[in-house]
């Protein structure tokens, strides 16, 4: 191919032609063929389908920090959830007099609590614009300070970890509560349209499913820019050997803010797009699982490679789609099985499989 | 000497013995003792004369007395129609089952018309129950004394005023006593002399019950007119300071309760963290699994309670060491199976010990199903423990907080004094000179791990005293004692401990003003700032070897 | 003996040390550039300095020997900002206080430094390694479109001239020997343009050529830059020595030419034993 970004990133072309032919392909034939047609997408098969790019779009931020600069992010379900949960409100502004209550401002909930008005953090999401800032902002805000704070003391390796963890699960106990205004337990649910569209029309799904892989794409290359640059060159030196970078005179802590915040603003618009797809959000995205899931993913696609990512989390997820379904009480032996044999025997993931068989063959 | 001394009174003792015993023979053999006579006159008598009659039978010294007068007062005193024994009656079918009044021997079943019963009138009833109160009152067993005393302050008649204010000479039981004067003294603020008003708030302003709070508060009340009901300014006055005490004393001992809720949640805290302070802070590996291993020795918990139906009380005691067992082989087998090839990669030993909990879970979730698991709390550890009338702690969490102490004590000398401690420890500060000095570096590995697993085991029993036994009870645990070791610094156990209880007694006492969940939340995102600002924690591991 | 022990600062803590700092003219006519006074540090009870005063002129090469745990990486530690010292001060020409400063900053201001066990950036080429250690605006936004100019390359290109590495330019740096890997590292820090070199051990575990050409190396940096070399090997230090320092327990034991030092008998005390 003609890019210079892409160069030496064989599998990298090669996933991003597959989206990229998907991207179009998938919406044109859900909408123009018949549903008898064998290459029909019904239209569950596309938002399914949609789920899994968010989903690959979430691996690739995880990839960048974890994968790249060795930050072990336990919190990145966290992030994930700050978007979704942005996009949430302003579809439950966007029901207005349609909810069960028929209140004109006031979600459903807030009226089932008895509440006389709308709180001050929910002024504003009625716009799109507003929301649409919000979904990278307020994960971006999130991670600009807890890293900052983290960095700075030198808080790193497992130590980062745990307190990741931590932050997502105060996250979740916190939103689990009636009062904070975010829907207790049920999160937010019952959208009716977004952008004056009717979230359950095909042609709406279709178009969603065409903005996640398109998102997907431009948010690969954009990360394919950075580990390209020198700085992605200075963040592998900090992951591999932090203290010398250091000496070096790198501000190390800056540098490791600026991918964790890149980072979690890709993961707030993966939650974002996730939102209308599914139809719904809720605290059990903060949980610890969540954001653990997510390092498996890319942990079996191959970190430090970005397309590892994005192939890990569409085999895992495709994967647990198939064993809930058929066998759902083996899906966590299976889970736990991927985490114990990948770390133990598949460093590289399956795309270091793959890269290792291509150099032998070569 | 001694022997000499003893045995003089040993013979006064047996001499004793034998005299009670003829005197015992003696009574029973002779037929007309007052007590027997007395019991007789109260059958047939007309009612003006049976004022009298009880009057006289409970003059009686005798234990059988306030038996007798009780069952005359709950009408189940009745005679047989036969022979004219008194005898006591329970309804029974087609009758009562009626055992002897003087014996106390079991009679059988009578049919109604086979008794008559002894019945009062409403003024007799009132007089028996001041005899019997005031007989209680004189009881031997210091409880049936308390009661009456407890009985007649309800009532608090001249009457039973002068029964107390008597009873108060003589009195020697320190509870009794106690009652004693705060029943009088609550009937003294009604007095009508201002100084007999004010000596009783002075006796009750070391009082917490809530009546006394009531009493005084009265006190201060208006009526509707706007006028104090009490006249004098004094006695509010003093009621008002006597009530400040009152509160403050309160508030002292709601401080001393959360402080020990905080103790308990802290025991719960400091349990769960320190299996993994060790694995964690001893030999640097992350394990997720840990709270699985927590889990894993609730089960066995329940396990043996399942195996000795029977044994309630002596289960527990069996379950610890089964959980220590079970919990220890899981971890050694997981340290064996994984985590060795995992040295030195401990973001990668978090994520593989993080697939064994999944395993774990599901494991637990086939065999005993998703649904929780109830495991019965042994009669010794329900209940609690009554302090004074505003404190009582828990039993439960008592016995967990000292078996917290317990286990940390023996993990402590465990470490200090055993040669394995010694092997722990050295393995764990430089591991290639332990290795050169001959210690065996990887079965010390699987050993240390294996303890820090068993302790989570055991750490399960105690989880199983205190929350649902399920599949997931492992999970809940594993933000907080992680948060536990990194706050009180790794590596250092004396950390854990001060960061568990400390954490705990916060948690507690913010659960008043922002309730539980939020409580909660406010103390993650304190550690999580701590750390930010300490990142070795409270206890930090100084020196070179720490930064490396 | 040393001009800078009579020295005084004119300057008090409140005006040194200002950010950004402004670097001290170059040459300071061969006086000392690096000032380390009273300084002390201790762990856990343990003092690993003791109030150690040390002077470093400007293009001097200076050898640093002492047994183990006389203080020497410890004294490294404080001057380049990983450890601050408990007591003392440390100056870095006669304005900047060191004190004040963190790792990059110190970095930035013209004190590089080699680590006792190589440590290069193995997954990056050689020219990679290089290329992050240059002397440029390291904040983060210049970082990421970074490119490099042809001035940039040819300095680049020299220095991998200097350190014997051209040929091994593309080739992965964990791919590389170990004294190689030492070279690079020599390398990374000439790339900083650094007035001061503070290299630790920097021939343990060399091949007799391999040393030899270090030698070479670190003669060659002499006049242009101060050095200060901590080393065990006596032969290698005898080799370039010019002056040397003797710490022990934390704190100057002596001072002067390797044969000065090599005949004074509490010297041979301290390397014997009595």
């Amino acid at each position: 191919m003609k890019f210079p970004l892409l160069q030496n990133d064989g599998i990298g072309q090669a996933v991003l032609a597959v989206l990229a032919i998907l991207t179009v392909l998938v919406p044109l034939f859900n909408l123009a063929l018949p549903d008898g047609s064998p290459l029909h997408f019904s239209t569950y098969t596309v938002s399914l389908l949609g789920k899994y790019l968010t989903y690959a779009l979430l691996a690739l931020a995880m990839d960048l920090v974890w994968g790249y600069c060795g930050i072990l992010s336990l919190g990145h379900g966290a992030f994930f959830a700050l978007g979704g949960y942005a996009m949430g409100m302003h579809l439950m502004r966007q029901i207005g007099e349609r909810g069960v209550y028929g209140n004109p401002l006031l979600p459903d909930f807030m009226v089932f609590l008895n509440w006389k008005e709308l709180p001050w953090y929910w002024q504003g999401f009625d716009q799109f614009w507003f929301a649409a800032l919000m979904m990278v902002l307020a994960p971006g805000l999130l991670a600009f300070v807890f890293g900052g704070l983290a960095f700075r003391s030198r808080v790193t390796g497992v130590y980062l970890s745990i307190i990741t963890q931590a932050l997502t699960y105060a996250f979740m106990l916190a939103f689990f509560r009636n009062e904070m205004g975010f829907g207790g337990n049920n999160g937010l649910t019952d959208f009716k349209d977004i952008l004056g569209f009717n979230l359950q029309a095909d042609g709406t799904r279709a178009a969603l499913f065409a903005a996640s892989g398109l998102s997907l794409i431009l948010a690969y290359l954009a990360s394919r820019y950075i580990v390209n640059s020198k700085l992605g060159r200075v963040v592998t030196a900090i992951r591999d050997q932090e203290a010398r970078v250091r000496f070096l005179g790198y501000r190390v802590e800056m540098f490791k803010l600026w991918v964790f915040v890149f980072s979690a603003v890709l993961a707030g618009l993966a939650g974002a797009l996730y939102v209308p797809q599914v139809g719904i959000i809720n605290p059990s995205e903060f949980s610890p699982l969540n954001s653990l899931e997510i390092v498996v993913w890319v942990a079996v696609g191959g970190r430090g490679t970005l397309y590892g990512a994005v192939i890990g989390a569409i085999l895992v997820n495709y994967a647990k789609t198939v064993f809930t379904a058929a066998l759902p009480e083996i899906w966590l032996f299976v889970l736990g099985a991927i985490f114990v044999l990948v770390t133990l025997l598949l460093p590289d993931g399956l795309t270091g499989l793959w890269r290792r068989w291509e150099e032998q063959a070569a | 000497m001694k022997a000499m001394l003893c045995t003089p009174r040993l013979r006064t003792l047996a001499l004793l013995a034998l005299l009670g015993l003829a005197l015992g023979e003696a009574s029973g053999a002779r037929t007309s003792d007052p007590f027997s006579a007395s019991l007789a006159r109260l059958k047939g008598a007309p009612l003006e004369e049976l004022g009298a009659a009880i009057e006289q039978f409970a003059s009686v010294q005798d234990e059988r007395t306030s038996k007798v007068l009780q069952a005359l007062l709950d009408g189940r005193l009745f005679y047989r129609k036969a022979d004219g024994k008194v005898v006591i009656g329970e309804p029974a079918e087609a009758g009562y089952a009626i055992t002897d009044a003087a014996s106390g021997e079991q009679l059988g079943t009578a049919e109604r018309f086979e008794v008559k019963k002894i019945s009062l009138n409403n003024a007799l009833r009132t007089t028996l129950r001041e005899t019997i109160g005031r007989l209680e009152l004189n009881a031997q067993d210091p409880a049936v004394r308390l009661r009456a005393v407890q009985a007649m302050s309800q009532a608090p008649d001249e009457k039973n005023l002068a029964l107390l204010r008597a009873r108060l000479e003589t009195e020697r039981d320190p509870k009794v006593l106690d009652a004693l004067r705060l029943a009088l003294a609550l009937a003294d603020l009604a007095s009508e002399d201002k100084n007999v008003r004010l000596r009783a708030i002075g006796a009750l302003q070391d009082q917490t019950g809530a009546e006394v709070v009531n009493r005084l508060n009265a006190l201060l009340e208006k009526n509707d007119e706007g006028e104090y009901l009490e006249p004098d300014s004094d006695v509010r006055h003093m009621a008002e300071a006597a009530l400040h005490r009152i509160q403050s004393r309160l508030q002292f001992y709601g401080a001393v309760e959360t402080l020990f809720f905080g103790l308990s949640l802290g025991a719960v805290l400091v349990l769960s963290a320190i299996g993994l302070a060790i694995t964690f802070g001893v030999m640097g590996v992350i394990n997720m699994a840990h709270g699985e291993l927590m889990m894993l020795g609730a089960y066995t918990t329940y396990v043996v309670q399942q195996l000795m139906p029977d044994q309630l009380n002596i289960s527990l005691f069996a379950a610890i060491p089964a959980a220590f067992l079970i919990s220890a082989l899981v971890g050694i087998a997981i340290e064996r199976g994984i985590i060795r090839f995992l040295y030195g990669r401990p973001l990668e030993s978090l994520l593989a010990t993080f697939g064994v909990s999944l395993f774990l879970q599901q494991t637990v979730r086939s065999i005993f199903s998703p649904l929780n698991r109830s495991v019965a709390t042994p009669a010794w550890m329900s209940g609690s423990l009554q302090l004074n009338g505003a404190l009582s702690l828990t039993l439960n969490r008592f016995y967990i907080l000292l078996f917290c102490l317990l286990v940390f004590a023996l993990l402590l000398q465990i470490l200090k004094r055993t040669r394995l401690g010694l092997e722990v420890r050295a393995v764990a500060q430089n591991r290639a000179m332990a290795k050169a000095m001959g210690i065996p570096a990887e079965r010390v590995d699987a050993l240390t791990f294996g303890l820090g697993s068993g302790i989570a085991g055991v750490a399960g029993v105690a989880l199983s005293q205190l929350t649902n036994v399920g599949p997931n009870l492992g999970q809940a645990y594993i933000v907080d004692s992680f948060m536990v070791v990194v706050f009180g610094g790794v590596g250092n156990l004396w950390g854990t401990l001060v960061a568990g209880f400390s954490l705990g007694i916060a948690n507690k006492f913010l659960e008043p003003y922002s309730g539980a969940v939020l409580a909660k939340i406010l103390v993650l995102v304190f550690i999580i700032i701590f750390i930010q600002k300490r990142p070795r924690g409270l206890f930090p591991q100084k020196g070179r070897a720490a930064e490396a | 003996m040393n001009p800078g022990a009579e020295l005084k600062y004119p300057f008090d803590a409140e005006t040194s040390g200002l950010w950004p700092i402004t670097p001290p003219p170059r040459d300071s006519l061969h006086g000392p550039i690096l000032y380390v006074e009273d300084v002390s540090v201790s762990f856990d009870g343990f003092r690993a300095l003791n109030r150690l005063s040390l002077y470093i002129d400007d293009g001097e090469l200076r050898c640093i020997i002492g047994p183990n745990g006389a203080g020497k990486t410890t004294m490294m530690d404080v001057i380049t900002g990983k450890t601050r010292p408990d007591t003392g001060t440390v100056f870095f020409g006669p304005t900047i206080d060191l004190l004040k400063l963190d790792e990059p900053a110190i970095a930035e201001a013209g004190i590089c430094r080699k680590f006792q066990k190589p440590s290069v950036f193995e997954k990056l080429s050689v020219f990679e390694n290089l290329e992050l250690a240059m002397r440029t605006d390291k904040r983060v936004w210049p970082t990421l479109f970074a490119r490099l100019t042809g001035a940039q390359r040819d300095r680049i290109d020299e220095v991998l001239a200097t350190i014997g590495l051209a040929e091994q330019s593309g080739f992965r740096a964990g791919a590389l020997s170990h004294g190689q890997k030492q070279w690079l590292e020599i390398g990374m820090l000439l790339m900083q343009d650094p007035k001061v070199l503070l290299v630790d051990e920097p021939v343990a575990g060399m091949t007799h050529q391999e040393l030899e050409r270090t030698a070479e190396l670190l003669l060659a940096l002499e006049g242009k830059h101060s050095v200060v070399v901590v080393e065990h090997d006596m032969e290698f230090v005898r080799s370039i020595a010019r002056k040397v320092t003797v710490l022990h327990e934390g704190s100057v034991l002596t001072e002067g030419s390797m044969d000065e030092v090599q005949n004074d008998p509490r010297v041979i005390q301290v390397y014997l034993g009595d």
